[in-house]
């Protein structure tokens, strides 16, 4: 609904804006020429998304997820103190990670979406871990971005994966920062 | 070293396979299962793209992403951050196809090696779509008053963006 406001409200300010700027043609084709390039766009990234889903159905298949999840519980346990001490939360709370690094989002949100429903329902003494599983999913921990990889693959770059450690580094800034905000706000917040 | 660097996506693959081999898993069949997932994936995220691409290509030929970074630019040269990605910045907690038109446009204009082109994969990389993630996980629980959920998460989102700028300037600038 937002979305669709924000849509309608560009294109406006597109079509008003264009022939001030002296760009009517360019802009009166745009539209069509986006279009067109959308559909060779994933073509392009296709390939290289089915080459990684299969290494992540791979490691899918040798049990990843659950040796992960063994390494994972310490820090949960001490990221939810008080949910980690439902059994089905911390599970749930522990597939939602594992998922989340793996890159696999469709498994990620299911678990998610458990955890914070426990959480919701233990009430007043779990709302502040809520809001932490909240920062930690709208945070990426993705250990191989596997689509950016694809995108770059097919735009011709010299090594697609070079890009990785930024990534790695980027992502433990952005969620220490998350987890640090996290910790400053809930004691600042009435 | 370099050469193991420009290995980096068989050597991937081929330790997965290896794991995946060792404890007896059919690596053909799990590569195949993958694959018909990874077409799901393309198919699904086609139609978004199909309604934002058109938005994409008029918000630059009509010049209002040319406006946007130059008013912007003041800042941005400040913080260190490619001016080009100053749509990726403002769409990417809303929108995840949005930020993927946007990023996958600066990737293939600036070039996928330049400094924004890597700055824009980085921060697509790791960043999230934050309100659209923390709107699924709030109503799924039935949660009304979010409090400082949001104001962290973006906190986060903010840090994400100069840091990948940091990072991409240090290591490639």
């Amino acid at each position: 609904m937002l979305l669709g406001i924000l849509i309608t409200a560009l294109y406006l300010l597109c079509i008003l804006l264009a022939p001030l700027t002296g760009s009517a043609e360019a802009a009166g084709n745009a539209v069509m020429e986006g279009a067109q390039a959308a559909i060779p766009f994933v073509l392009s990234i296709a390939g290289g998304i089915c080459l990684w889903s299969g290494v992540l159905e791979l490691l899918e298949r040798c049990g990843a997820s659950a040796a992960l999840a063994g390494r994972l519980q310490p820090l949960l346990r001490r990221l939810y103190p008080r949910s980690a001490r439902e059994e089905e939360i911390l599970s749930a709370l522990t597939e939602n990670l594992s998922a989340n690094l793996l890159g696999l989002g469709n498994a990620a949100t299911p678990a998610g979406i458990r955890a914070a429903k426990g959480m919701a329902a233990l009430g007043e003494p779990a709302r502040d871990e809520l809001c932490t599983l909240v920062v930690l999913n709208t945070a990426s921990l993705q250990l191989l971005p596997a689509m950016i990889a694809s995108i770059r693959a097919a735009a011709g770059a010299a090594s697609a994966f070079d890009i990785l450690p930024a990534v790695w580094l980027s992502s433990a800034v952005s969620v220490s920062c998350g987890l640090l905000a996290a910790a400053l706000f809930r004691r600042l917040w009435r | 070293m370099k050469s193991l660097g420009a290995l980096t996506a068989p050597l991937l693959i081929c330790s997965a396979m290896l794991a995946a081999a060792l404890r007896g898993v059919d690596v053909y069949d799990a590569l195949l299962t993958g694959a018909r997932r990874g077409m799901k994936t393309a198919v699904e995220i086609l139609p978004a793209l199909l309604v934002l691409y058109p938005l994409i290509y008029l918000l630059r030929a009509s010049g209002l992403l040319e406006l946007l970074g130059q008013c912007l630019s003041p800042l941005l040269q400040a913080l260190g951050v490619p001016e080009e990605t100053a749509p990726l910045m403002l769409l990417r907690p809303i929108s995840g196809s949005g930020a993927l038109s946007v990023a996958s446009d600066i990737i293939s204009r600036a070039g996928p090696d330049s400094l924004a082109g890597r700055t824009a994969a980085v921060m697509l990389g790791s960043s999230e779509t934050t309100f659209y993630v923390a709107a699924v996980y709030l109503s799924a629980a039935g949660v009304k008053n979010s409090r400082w959920a949001i104001p962290a998460a973006l906190c986060a989102d903010l840090a994400c963006f100069l840091s990948s700028a940091w990072v991409c300037r240090l290591l490639w600038g």
